[in-house]
């Protein structure tokens, strides 16, 4: 794509940039009338996004959208940003390709320059109408207001009917166009874009205002600004030939060692003679010398020499800590019944690129279980709307056997059907699109397989929620008769019979004849009280261990009821539990102390030292102890069945009785 | 004073029943309770008493299984709820029973027919019957035309006497839900015999031809599948006034079933057939062979009827020659038909000609 821009760029002179936009206007996407709207705010929000995190400032964005006639509507974007200088405003909003984000490498919302000027230029040409720009930096008291024209033939903007106005807001920008549109509910709409821009985006507050006029706020579910994404260098072993020379053009190295050194990442001096030496050419060229078949030789070279990875510290992903609560906290009104604890895998690279894939599934509630599952695609924090059978993250989820993991698919591939949610985020310096549209990521052998892994560690994490609530439910039945039916029979059948209620514990052990486990984590002034409950339900005295998974450190020492045996890497607990007499319940409970409410609110516990087929309700320990490959441990259904001794059930009888119709 | 005993002949069983379940639970077992199966295929002829009864296979109930559990804690409801009535010498009828369960919390029936079939289940076992634990249906409004003489005592205890075609209405004599001895005596009867009649319609349609004045017969509405009340007031008829009894229904397997429980047993109260059923009732029809004789209008069987009828083949009150055929007929011809049908032939159709020729040839009417 890099390479297409810059041919662009060559021959910006010889066409002019309308001409250029009337002929690429698909890719630019502004093919029809709903996606131009959807495309103008997505630009424009992208960009204040940007601007906010560059500043370090909470971003707080609001987008409008007003119908000024039939097919003609005011989009107007505000932000909180640091604003921008009055020389700037006609180059940032006016010029097509302007911004230093195109030559740089950095995990960013638009790679391209050619975003929200696009925008301006659309709505220029199908209105007549100029953009309208306001902005105020804190180091003014004014705001500087104009409006800009675009002259097309220069792709130079103008500000005309410009002006110093009052603006009670400290600092920000914002930007008002109108252009031919049409607004739309549904899948493929504005509000579903800034749905999804609130997921990825859990430190922006995001206030939308539709052609309605009934305002809605997407609030920020975190305070915490991500980390700032740093530039890098290019590595080399993503560089292409044409971008190498142009590097070598500009470059203010004098000789070709420097050059490579200091304009590459991770090439020492030393790697870079070796790099030169492969490719037969001298240290001390001139890097503006370097011609197309040297450079070639550089390019071939470099796949021969031994080169350090790129640095992969420079990448934002949201984390799976955030994932989950910003998933909560925009989707709560589908009321999910659960949210399977997001992955976010270690930083790959493809092409000298760095990149890192996150995924996160939502499951239940008030989700459709007839329909296929919804997939939320996105790429550096920007949703993804369009071409969802093209892009990688599909292909991934396709390929995946869903069966296996409690979903339906009908053989074993294809978009799995199911009341569930799949959110993919890729985030990378450069991510791959499919096309200059940038909607699908394109289908690249290391993305793919980072993303299937990533899909089935956290499809794993599903199907044992899934598990364990089966067996809850088949559970709670025999629970009901143990703790409830039967104390009542015995007291009623006592009182009938005027004697005093009877022991029910040998009546109890025979029916269930399981060591039952209940655990249960409530939220309540800043701690989570965990507990987990023993029951001994069978006729002998029992001792087990039970383990669990939790960040120890958080544990208030005076609330723990019984001091593990053993802590390992600050969060694998056991606890020998050394006697529990039939019927006894025992109950294992602590307190955890600054844990943020999301951050656990599920218990993950295991037992060891008791056969398997005796405990209900827990998992037992498995092989490794280690949470990224949990075993789903199938337990027979034989636990707690009392032969049947070839008796009829009176209740169970398949046949009618009577005569009646 | 008999009353009273059977009374507390009930709440010894029911605190038998519940002493049961508390020595078991006290032994560490795990509570049940054996029924007889009430399926047709635990039904057994009793020669002695010519009816059908329950066999000797039984079904447990335990409170392994949660349905179990849960009939044990309703049983143990009903118990209290049972014994309470005798001691506060109260009655309730069924569906008053039905919505008491409503505080039971976890023992509530969710719908009428389990608590029915909980107090059937409670007779059986102990071997008395509903009023002995001062539960009733509701009136059903069964109707009696006919030259025959009762005495009721009504519920002032006053003894009234009535003639079932002079001294009451149209409608007729309307059965109550008690017809024991101790509230209903017969005193005298004209009728040569009676006819169960299966609908309103029908029954109207030989009230208005003034079937029961001219052939001397005491006509008695079904309502469908009749109540206890309905077929103990037709025993008794049978019984103590010597009437012979016939059955004149719709032709299809459902009305098969009406005659089953009225002459044979029900397989649903195969416990009280001794009490209930009049086995020498005759089925005059509508059968199979009818409705090719006459000739008359029919329904196509649904999915429904053919289960039925089916089922019918495999059921041991229905295993007799007469049976077998009509029901393979029908099975075969694909039809049925109800009694109003007969109608084809005009309203007098069915008084004066169908019922004399079905009459007679039974050898009821000379």
């Amino acid at each position: 794509m890099a390479s297409i821009a810059h041919e662009l760029a060559k021959k910006q002179k010889e066409i002019s940039v309308s001409e250029f936009f009337e002929k690429n206007k698909h890719i630019l996407g502004f093919d029809s009338l709903t996606r131009a709207l959807i495309t103008a705010v997505k630009e424009s929000v992208d960009n204040s996004l940007d601007a906010c995190e560059d500043a370090g400032i909470l971003p707080d964005v609001l987008v409008r959208i007003d119908k000024e006639s039939n097919n003609e509507y005011r989009v107007t974007v505000e932000d909180n940003g640091p604003g921008i200088v009055k020389k700037q405003v006609p180059n940032v909003f006016g010029r097509l390709l302007y911004g230093s984000r195109f030559h740089t490498r950095a995990q960013r919302r638009g790679q391209q320059g050619i975003g929200v000027s696009a925008v301006v230029m659309y709505g220029q040409i199908t209105t007549g109408k100029p953009a309208k720009i306001k902005s105020k930096i804190s180091d003014e008291d004014v705001a500087y207001e104009c409006e800009l024209v675009m002259d097309t033939k220069k792709n130079r903007a103008q500000a005309v009917r410009d002006d110093f106005v009052i603006w009670e807001k400290e600092h920000g920008t914002r930007f008002e166009v109108n252009l031919k549109g049409k607004y739309v509910q549904g899948k493929q709409s504005t509000f579903e874009y800034l749905k999804g821009v609130a997921i990825v985006n859990p430190h922006a507050r995001i206030t939308f205002t539709p052609p309605d006029g009934k305002a809605m706020v997407f609030e920020r579910s975190t305070e915490e600004m991500p980390p700032p994404t740093r530039e890098v260098k290019p590595h080399p072993e993503g560089v292409e030939l044409g971008e190498l020379l142009n590097m070598a053009k500009y470059t203010e190295a004098k000789k070709m060692t420097s050059f490579l050194n200091t304009e590459f990442s991770r090439i020492s001096l030393r790697v870079a003679r070796e790099i030169l030496d492969k490719a037969e050419i001298s240290y001390d060229q001139r890097p503006s010398r370097l011609n197309l078949d040297q450079a070639g030789g550089i390019i071939d070279a470099v796949k021969e020499v031994k080169i350090m990875s790129p640095e992969t510290d420079c990448l934002s992903p949201i984390g799976e800590g955030l994932i989950r609560k910003s998933l909560k906290n925009v989707l709560g009104e589908a009321r999910a019944s659960f949210y399977a604890p997001p992955i976010t895998r270690e930083p790959k690279v493809f092409g000298g690129n760095p990149f890192v894939v996150e995924v996160g599934i939502v499951y239940g509630g008030q989700l459709s279980r007839e329909d296929p599952v919804q997939i939320f695609r996105f790429a550096n924090r920007v949703p993804l709307m369009y071409q969802q059978g093209a892009c990688a993250t599909t292909q991934g989820i396709e390929n995946v056997d869903w069966r296996r993991y409690g979903l339906e698919q009908r053989g074993g591939k294809g978009i799995p059907y199911g009341p569930a949610i799949i959110l993919v985020h890729v985030a990378s310096t450069k991510i791959p699109f499919t096309s200059e549209s940038k909607e699908a990521i394109a289908n690249v052998p290391e993305i793919r397989e980072e993303i299937e892994l990533a899909l089935k560690a956290c499809a794993r994490k599903l199907k044992t929620h899934l598990n364990k609530a089966e067996k809850k439910s088949k559970t709670r039945v025999k629970f009901e008769i143990v703790q409830e039916i039967i104390p009542m029979i015995a007291q009623k059948s006592a009182k009938i019979v005027g004697k005093p209620v009877p022991d029910i514990a040998g009546t109890i052990t025979k029916i269930m004849n399981v060591v039952w486990v209940e655990d249960e984590v409530v939220h309540d002034k800043k701690r989570h009280h965990v507990s987990v409950k023993l029951y001994n339900y069978t006729p002998k005295t029992q001792k087990m261990h039970i383990h669990m998974i939790l960040p120890y450190d958080k544990v208030d020492e005076k609330s723990l009821s019984l001091e593990p045996a053993e802590v390992r890497d600050g969060s694998k607990v056991t606890w020998n539990i050394k006697k529990i007499a039939p019927t006894d319940i025992f109950e294992l409970a602590f307190d955890l102390k600054g844990v943020d409410k999301d951050e656990y609110d599920d218990n993950e516990v295991f037992v060891s030292g008791i056969d398997p087929a005796s405990i209900i309700g827990a998992d037992v320990l498995p092989g490794d102890w280690d949470l990224e490959h949990i075993t789903i441990t199938e337990n027979g259904g034989a636990a707690g069945e009392a032969s049947d001794n070839g008796e009829i059930d009176y209740d169970e009888g398949a046949e009618v009785i009577g005569d009646e119709e | 004073m008999k009353n009273e005993e059977r009374h507390l002949k009930a709440v010894d069983r029911l605190t038998e029943l519940a002493g049961d379940i508390y020595r078991q639970i006290d032994d560490r077992q795990i509570p049940k309770m054996s029924i007889p199966l009430r399926t047709k295929s635990n039904i057994r002829f009793d020669r002695r008493s010519g009816v059908w009864k329950y066999g000797r296979a039984t079904g447990v109930r335990s409170a392994k299984k949660l349905t179990g559990a849960q009939m044990l804690l309703r049983t143990m409801y009903m118990l209290e709820f049972m014994e309470e009535m005798i001691r506060t010498n109260k009655s309730s009828t069924l569906r008053e029973m039905y919505y008491i369960s409503e505080g039971w919390e976890k023992a509530k029936f969710s719908a009428q027919d389990e608590s029915n079939m909980l107090a059937e289940d409670l007779e059986i076992i102990t071997t008395c019957m509903r009023e002995d634990f001062k539960l009733r249906p509701e009136e059903d409004g069964a109707r009696v035309i006919g030259d025959i003489t009762i005495q009721e005592t009504d519920r002032k205890g006053k003894r009234k006497k009535i003639n079932c075609r002079d001294d009451v209405g149209d409608s007729g004599y309307g059965i109550p839900y008690n017809v024991e001895a101790e509230k209903i005596g017969f005193i005298d009867c004209d009728a040569d015999f009676a006819v169960a009649i299966e609908t309103g319609g029908m029954f109207d349609r030989l009230v208005e031809n003034r079937f029961d004045e001219e052939y001397n017969a005491v006509l008695v509405h079904l309502k469908g599948q009749p109540a206890r009340s309905t077929r103990r007031f037709i025993k008794r008829l049978n019984e103590e006034m010597k009437l012979p009894i016939c059955v004149f229904v719709d032709g299809d397997p459902w009305s098969f079933r009406i005659h089953a429980s009225l002459a044979y047993g029900a397989i649903k109260t195969a416990h009280l057939s001794e009490y209930l059923a009049t086995p020498t009732a005759e089925y005059i029809g509508i059968t199979a062979s009818d409705i090719l004789n006459y000739d008359l209008p029919t329904d196509k069987l649904n999915d429904r009827d053919i289960q039925a009828l089916n089922a019918e083949k495999t059921d041991p009150r229905f295993s007799d020659q007469f049976w077998k055929h009509e029901i393979d007929l029908m099975l075969d011809i694909g039809k049925k038909a109800e009694q109003q049908a007969l109608a084809k032939y005009g309203l007098d159709f069915a008084t004066d000609t169908y019922l004399p020729e079905k009459l007679k040839e039974l050898g009821i009417m000379k």
